[in-house]
């Protein structure tokens, strides 16, 4: 501090009053800090809007254009009724992974608020879209705009086509399907907007076509083995909506478009479910170094740090697990202190650190803290990188939840032999593979009744929850013909069934 | 770099549309939810708009997640005393370190119900929805003795103050180009021959031969003035038309026993039916008058304060208001002019040789005039013969009258759209 005291410069400002000049001002200094630290940043695009301009952009899964839905107005009104009764503030900013990156900034906000959210979200977030290896793989930051714009106008044409409530329905029960409509594995090739309205069209004959020959009725010649035999698809599908689209025996042309879009909108969120953590963590970190660069070049007051340190550590606080405001682990917290402590761990390491992390103790921090942001998502970078020292900082505990036993379970605590173990367990949390219930297209019966067999392959014998009836009959309107679900233990036997239509029915009749 | 936009001006409302689909596919829902915030609600909000709840579990969009059961670990933070292998009973109910944020709010049990608001247009919208005014269509035709001048495209003809001048320019100027335009076509080749001509060499064949040009051009030239500036089929006239309209103007009779045996309860419930029916006006009508006319033995025109909140004691003749109601219609409120709707509140108590009376005056001198009249009788009782009458009235006239009868406040909005509610246009 001593060193950097004798050029102090003039505070960009004073007052809490923002002004479009100020925003540039600020947005430009703070550019500069964090060009200093390397971070690679699309374009910004700072837009002021209206609360009323932000609830709308919240109920619209944060998109400046989506396609109309009951749902998103159900979220709208929901959101409208929160912050009128003052049960909710509405977040400070969003941030859209495009390019050029939509910031929002409300014009509520003091100068603080404004200077907080452009480090965070323009330089933090933006940067984070920009480098990890998982947005760069699943997103195209420059065609999501574009894309959104022709899906809007496609599924308002075929309202008007079609009619408002089919279009609706279907929506719906792709909506249903939606976390179900994304390759884990494969990756997608980028298309821009242009091409994507040339080859929709040709996709619709192509389609219609292949299909035919799937489901075609004119007995061929018979092979040695059975009809029952043939397996379809040969290897299980996790993408739900993609089997929909391709071989769903029944629907429209339009109507494999509309899942499509919806797919591809799940897709494009896929990486940020994936990198909570380590997003929020990114960009805590960065809005806290930036803004503290220019209050050491003297940029800004000692108010206005009071109020932004106020903020941030309102941002990043933890309640504790029996505090009635816990609500889960704060991705934010958890996120902020991982990448304080990799910080921490290169310039400061102790004697734990040096045998718990050799490749990182006393290396260039920013190095590594560009390697973790690029090259990990939430589930390998607690694995990687959660430290005894803020295990114990935060003090974690594992419960195991055996639903056989009647009593819960501490399994490891923030000591010696637990750190290994928690550091798993918190990880596995994080695994979207854990958390949602693995379904996948297992078979259909070409030959006979069509019907659709979904498999649940159970982790840890957790059961589906009780909507699974009715999202089946969301894929039985998609699909057609009946479908079911069987859930499968590790071993392979079947503990549990839905089916659509209802088997009791179909036995009464 | 980076570009700084401000949005703040842009398009507001976006979610407009998404709102109102959530608004109309819950429709059922928000409709009850309406109609028992009416029931409930004091007189003086009844047309607020406000909030409605809707069972969460209603709304819910499904996804496949985990239901209870089967192993799970969870991480939480703030240890305080737990040490590796404590064990200790599940937490009951949804609080505590039980149960994840994940699982509650996917299942939505111990969830509040979902509630949010709607503005007084909505509201009523809600409120009235599928009601309308008897007869109003025929009384559109029928009656009709306003009219209001509309514009109706132009025509030929017409007085002088109704002349359109750009139209009337415009087409003579149309005219003019139609008629001459072959022959200054003709001037124009003749003219530009005439200069090849003087450009070139001056031998007499050509001069002669100019000379003619010029002949031939100053002809044409005078033909082409001698067109008219402006014609008589030129002008364009402003066409008014004038289009019969039915009266925007309606007049409410709310009339009411307050007689000893109405208590304030019963005057309340009365009050809040004429208020129902004052609202439906307001949004079909312009404009409203209210004629309030209480009545025990005579009947008396009074203010809205003295209607619902004096007490006066004594005997019920009905025919009395009933009268008092004719006279003011034919004194100030032409039925040519007006709509006219009597809504009539009692407890069914009339002295005994007054009823009869009662269906007189009713067919003879007031119902000819009105579009609608109600009567609601507020009791728990049998019917007395007031109520007889009129049920012989209702035969009489079964498109404007119409007569029900409600125990207790919570019947007031059903009673009311049964009265109000969509008849099919066979009795027209």
């Amino acid at each position: 501090m001593s060193a950097t005291k004798k050029k102090r410069k003039q505070p960009l400002s004073t007052g809490s009053e923002w002004t479009f000049e100020l925003i540039e001002a600020y947005d430009r200094e703070i550019g500069r800090i964090a060009n200093g630290f390397g971070l690679d940043t699309y374009p910004n695009q700072i837009e002021v809007i209206t609360s009323e301009q932000m609830m709308d952009a919240y109920s619209s899964i944060g998109m400046p254009l989506n396609y109309n839905h009951w749902s998103f107005g159900k979220q709208f009104v929901e959101t409208e009724q929160r912050y009128k009764r003052g049960q909710m503030g509405l977040a400070y900013e969003i941030v859209i992974n495009s390019n050029p990156c939509i910031a929002y900034l409300m014009e509520e906000n003091t100068m603080t608020m404004q200077a907080l959210v452009i480090a965070h979200a323009c330089y933090g977030h933006n940067s984070f879209f920009k480098g990890n290896y998982l947005f760069q793989t699943w997103t195209d930051a420059t065609a999501i705009i574009d894309y959104l714009l022709f899906a809007k106008k496609y599924i308002t044409d075929c309202e008007e086509r079609y009619g408002a409530e089919n279009v609706e329905e279907l929506l719906d029960s792709c909506h249903a399907l939606m976390n179900y409509g994304v390759n884990r594995y494969k990756r997608p090739k980028p298309i821009t907007a242009d091409e994507e309205r040339k080859r929709q069209r040709a996709r619709e004959e192509y389609i219609q076509r292949h299909l035919n020959q799937l489901w075609n009725t004119i007995p061929q010649k018979d092979t040695h083995e059975e009809a029952q035999e043939i397996h379809f698809p040969k290897e299980p599908e996790e993408n739900i909506l993609y089997f929909v689209e391709k071989n769903a025996p029944l629907l429209e042309p339009w109507q494999r478009e509309i899942v499509r879009i919806v797919r591809k909108v799940s897709q494009y969120f896929y990486p940020q479910k994936q990198t909570q953590v380590m997003n929020e963590g990114w960009a805590c970190f960065w809005h806290y170094n930036l803004l503290h660069g220019l209050y050491d070049e003297g940029l800004v007051t000692d108010g206005f740090m009071m109020e932004f340190l106020h903020s941030h550590s309102s941002v990043v606080y933890q309640p504790p697990f029996d505090s009635p405001y816990f609500n889960g682990i704060n991705p934010y917290t958890l996120g902020y202190n991982m990448m304080q402590d990799i910080r921490r761990i290169c310039e400061r390491p102790t004697d734990e650190d040096r045998e718990w992390f050799p490749e990182l103790a006393g290396k260039p921090w920013l190095d590594a803290m560009h390697y973790a942001m690029h090259n990990f998502k939430d589930e390998s970078f607690i694995q990687q990188y959660l430290s005894p020292t803020l295990i114990r900082e935060l003090k974690l505990f594992t419960i195991m939840d055996d639903s056989e036993s009647p009593t819960l379970k501490v399994s490891a605590i923030h000591n010696e032999s637990g750190y290994q173990r928690i550091r798993e367990d918190l990880s596995a949390q994080y695994n979207l593979g854990n958390r949602e219930p693995n379904i996948q297209v297992y078979n259909v019966n070409v030959r006979g009744d069509r019907s659709l067999t979904l498999r649940h392959y159970m982790y840890n014998n957790q059961p589906l929850g009780e909507s699974a009836d009715e999202v089946l009959k969301h894929l039985h309107r998609l699909w057609g013909f009946d479908v079911h679900l069987e859930s499968v233990k590790p071993d392979g036997t079947v503990c549990a069934q839905h089916h659509c239509p209802p088997r009791e029915v179909l036995e009464t009749l | 770099m980076s570009y700084i936009i401000d949005r703040r001006l842009n398009a507001k409302k976006k979610s407009t549309v998404n709102r109102q689909r959530f608004l109309r596919r819950y429709r059922k829902h928000i409709k009850r939810a309406v109609e028992e915030a009416v029931n409930q609600r004091s007189i003086r909000d009844i047309d607020q708009g406000g909030q409605v709840t809707i069972p969460s579990r209603d709304i819910s969009e499904p996804v496949f997640h985990h239901g209870d059961g089967g192993q799970r670990k969870r991480v939480y933070p703030g240890n305080k005393e737990f040490v590796e292998g404590d064990e200790f009973r599940r937490p009951q109910g949804g609080g505590g370190g039980g149960a994840g944020k994940g699982k509650a709010s996917n299942q939505g049990d111990g969830m509040d119900d979902f509630t949010f608001s709607i503005n007084q247009d909505e509201f009523l919208d809600f409120l009235f929805e599928g009601l309308e005014l008897p007869y109003m269509v025929k009384k559109k035709l029928r009656d009709a003795t306003q009219f209001e001048t509309r514009r109706a495209g132009f025509t030929n003809s017409g007085s002088p103050e109704k002349l359109h001048i750009v139209r009337s320019l415009r087409a003579a100027h149309a005219r003019r180009i139609a008629l001459s335009g072959s022959d200054r076509k003709l001037i124009r080749e003749l003219k530009k021959e005439l200069w090849a001509l003087e450009e070139a060499t001056t031998d007499l064949e050509t001069k002669a031969r100019a000379d003619a040009l010029r002949a031939e051009i100053e002809a044409l030239e005078k033909k082409v003035r001698r067109m008219p500036f402006i014609d008589d089929f030129d002008l364009k006239f402003n066409n008014l038309v004038r289009i019969p309209v039915p009266s925007s103007k309606a007049v409410m009779f709310c009339v009411m026993d307050v007689s000893g045996s109405m208590t304030q309860a019963i005057k309340d419930m009365a009050k809040r039916f004429f208020l129902l029916l004052y609202l439906f006006l307001t949004r079909n009508y312009k404009q409203i008058e209210v004629v309030f006319i209480r009545h025990h033995t005579h009947a008396k025109e009074v203010d809205e304060e003295e209607f619902f909140y004096s007490r006066e004691t004594g005997g019920t003749i009905v025919s009395s208001a009933l009268t008092l109601t004719g006279d003011v219609i034919r004194d100030r409120y032409p039925a040519g002019d007006w709509n006219i709707y009597v809504a009539q509140a009692s407890d069914g108590d009339n002295w005994d040789g007054d009823s009869d009376a009662c269906r007189q005056i009713l067919i003879n001198r007031v119902l000819p005039h009105v579009q609608y009249f109600a009567y609601v009788e507020i009791t728990t009782g049998p019917h007395q013969n007031l109520w007889l009458e009129y049920e012989r009235v209702r035969e009489a006239f079964p498109e404007t009258f119409a007569m029900h009868q409600i125990e207790d406040a919570s019947d007031i909005y059903p009673v009311f759209r049964k009265l109000f509610a969509r008849k099919m246009e066979g009795a027209a």
